[in-house]
């Protein structure tokens, strides 16, 4: 291998993409895989252990099954969009782990506003839902869809507010930039209020539960993917697993500094295992949370983003522009 | 889509068939909702799914082949109307029953009733979201199918109560397996105290939702917790007790406003209460026959009719039997609470949000099965 070649930015750029298909794959069918785990010992219950040990390969044929399936379209759907639907939501995903910093230097492409890259794209998934929702023609599949879209709009503001915060501190938008400042402090103890504020707006805009209304299988049979099934839904389902990670990965990233260790000590572990040890705890405790309560309803999910949520975070922006200009 | 819409002068309204098929309209209940967004501008039930032709079937036979079709009618408690049916035929035909089958059909009754609204407790929380506590109350609900199923070798049809006694004696098998499992449930009650009933999302999303009036309630003819939740300590087992239940010291639950967290928390505290009555009946249960002797195989009471009410888990239920002589009944009639508990529904669910509706549903503890006979 020529050094011109590994140095050159394309090369980077595909290298990186073939690892991100293949990491963000493997990492969802393990997700998968936990959430059942998690779910099971919650509920005083093994969860799936047929398949390998302790169940480890049950995703896989799992998703060997969804990819045998045959593809069912409902009379009067919009076909181009109703499979279109399935790649828009998997394919903004995918983008976010470019700009994600495994450890010091393992970055795809590190990118000056990588913050706002991520966010921007994380947006495109609802579009995704409402295509999904609307090629249907089913009305609980629409109703999930116009919920998942007032519940996206409402939840990003807050969640972009407490990320300002951490931005206005470190002057930067670039994510390697941010996780080197928190050497020895991360910001979860300078920023709490912002963090919690990320964890409930991260937790509504992958529509986990409690704020799983979109999909509320119990109200809305499965909401907006209903009427898919096969890979269409595998896709639906890799995608809110992969964007977990990725709103737990930044949460890391934001807040729980990242590849560093904490408060300066490393322990010898290598920056990268740092990274994945707090970004799968982050994702174990919104399983958690998610096996322990019942759901919100809809008008209660969106007072609590605009008159509380919003407030607050605005609140907490202002004080630390205000603190931020002193020092 | 468009052949479904509803245009009748507003345009915004569209209507949704919310089930037979939906996983919140637990049985094979239908409701057409018409909805403006997600309000709910008009709702109607529709049942018969499920219709086998129960009270027909009670016509065309005798009233000891009847005995199994029963439990079949509500299938969440078929010991309980096992029980009513067998106290309707014993006052039909002047049969007496021994002290001892009385407690035993007691105790077997009111763990039927404390499964029946464990399932409905977990079932509740799925509606609203919450899936752990379901598995936790059919663990618990799984000890009593297992005691149940030891006394009369059957988990959910049981078929036990006799004209005249039970159809098997308990053990001491029995009374430690029912002692074990009243010692668990007290601490599980503070465990679901504590993951449910105090739970923010839980009470708002139950809180001033769904509420049936007093006068609704009345209009309707709705009874059993649903009633309670609007303050009427009216229980058969209290207002006219049968079998042995005036001998025991128990609590009726009530409730102040008639909503859904109301009707939870009667619902949850009777099956405190019930656990307090098997407490007792087992600390007084007598010795001697479980059968009186000399019943008849070939059942024939004299002419007449007979009218029973008894508290089944969901309210008051009732069978009315006329005698003509002959080996069967002439007329069988049986009312069931979901039917009055299920149609109060066309006033209660308009002007609430769709998710209300699932959270309403649950709440008033429907059997579709029982509605449909």
């Amino acid at each position: 291998m020529s050094e011109g070649l590994l140095g050159s930015e394309l090369f980077r750029l595909i290298l990186g993409l073939v690892i991100v298909l293949a990491f963000s794959q493997l990492n969802a069918l393990f997700l998968v895989w936990l959430e059942r785990k998690v779910s099971g010992h919650i509920q005083l219950r093994p969860g799936p252990m047929e398949v390998g040990p302790h169940g480890l390969l049950q995703t896989i044929i799992d998703g060997v099954k969804l990819v045998g399936k045959e593809l069912i379209m409902p009379l009067k759907a919009d076909r181009k969009l109703f499979f279109l639907a399935p790649v828009l939501v998997f394919t903004p995903v995918l983008v976010g782990f470019l700009v994600l910093p495994f450890g010091p230097g393992l970055i795809i492409h590190d990118m000056n506003v990588g913050v706002l890259l991520v966010f921007a794209f994380s947006t495109i998934t609802v579009l995704a839902i409402l295509t999904g929702g609307w090629a249907s023609n089913n009305k609980y599949a629409l109703l999930g869809a116009v919920r998942s879209v007032a519940q996206n709009v409402a939840y990003e503001i807050p969640l972009l507010l407490a990320v300002m915060s951490v931005v206005l501190m470190v002057h930067s938008l670039s994510f390697s930039q941010i996780v080197a400042s928190q050497k020895t402090v991360w910001f979860v103890f300078i920023q709490p209020l912002a963090c919690l504020i990320y964890l409930i707006a991260a937790t509504a805009e992958t529509n986990r539960a409690p704020f799983d209304i979109p999909e509320a299988e119990s109200e809305l049979v499965a909401g907006f993917h209903t009427e898919y099934g096969g890979m269409g839904f595998g896709l639906f389902f890799l995608a809110e697993y992969t964007n977990m990670f990725i709103v737990c990965a930044v949460a890391t990233s934001l807040f729980f500094g990242g590849w560093n260790g904490p408060f300066g000590i490393s322990l010898g572990i290598p920056g990268v295992f740092w990274f994945l040890i707090k970004t799968y705890f982050l994702i174990f405790v919104i399983m958690w949370v998610r096996w322990t309560f019942p759901r919100v309803r809809f008008d209660q999910l969106m007072n609590f983003s605009w008159k509380v949520l919003i407030p607050l975070s605005l609140v907490n922006l202002v004080i630390t522009a205000i603190v931020v200009k002193i020092i | 889509m468009d052949e479904l819409e509803k245009i009748e002068g507003n345009e915004r309204v569209y209507s949704l068939n919310l089930g037979p098929q939906h996983p919140s309209t637990h049985g094979v209940l239908r409701i057409l909702l018409d909805l403006d967004g997600e309000y709910i501008v008009k709702a109607d039930p529709v049942i018969g799914y499920g219709h086998r032709g129960h009270e027909k079937m009670g016509e065309n036979r005798q009233y000891k082949q009847f005995l199994p079709n029963t439990s079949r009618m509500d299938y969440l408690s078929g010991m309980l109307y096992n029980h009513g049916f067998v106290l309707a035929v014993e006052k039909l035909a002047g049969i007496k029953v021994p002290e001892r089958a009385k407690y035993i059909r007691v105790i077997a009754s009111e763990l039927n009733r404390i499964s029946s609204h464990l399932l409905w407790f977990g079932t509740y929380l799925l509606d609203l979201g919450g899936i752990t506590p379901f598995l936790y109350a059919f663990d618990d609900r799984e000890q009593i199918l297992d005691i149940l199923d030891a006394i009369s070798g059957s988990r959910l049809t049981y078929s036990y109560c006799r004209f005249g006694g039970v159809s098997r004696d308990v053990d001491m098998k029995f009374i430690e397996m029912t002692r074990a499992f009243l010692k668990r449930m007290e601490a599980r009650w503070v465990d679901y105290e504590d993951l449910v009933t105090k739970n923010v999302i839980f009470i708002h999303r139950t809180r001033d939702v769904g509420v049936i009036s007093l006068e609704l309630a009345r209009q309707y003819g709705v009874t059993g917790p649903n009633l309670r939740a609007c303050g009427v300590a009216f229980d058969v087992r209290r207002s006219e007790p049968y079998e042995v239940y005036d001998r025991f010291d128990f609590e009726i639950p009530t409730g102040s406003k008639g909503d859904a967290l109301d009707r939870y928390v009667v619902r949850f505290r009777e099956m405190q209460q019930s656990c307090r009555i098997i407490d007792q009946a087992l600390e007084h249960l007598p010795e001697g026959e479980i059968m009186t002797p000399k019943v008849p195989q070939k059942l024939s009471p004299p002419k007449g009719e007979v009218y029973t009410a008894f508290e089944s888990a969901r309210g008051l239920t009732a069978y009315y039997l006329v005698s003509d002589g002959s080996p069967g009944p002439y007329r069988c009639h049986i009312r069931v609470p979901s039917f009055g508990n299920l149609n109060v529904l066309n006033d209660v669910l308009p002007g609430t949000l769709v998710a209300d509706a699932i959270a309403i549903l649950g709440s008033v503890d429907l059997v579709i099965p029982e509605i449909d006979r």
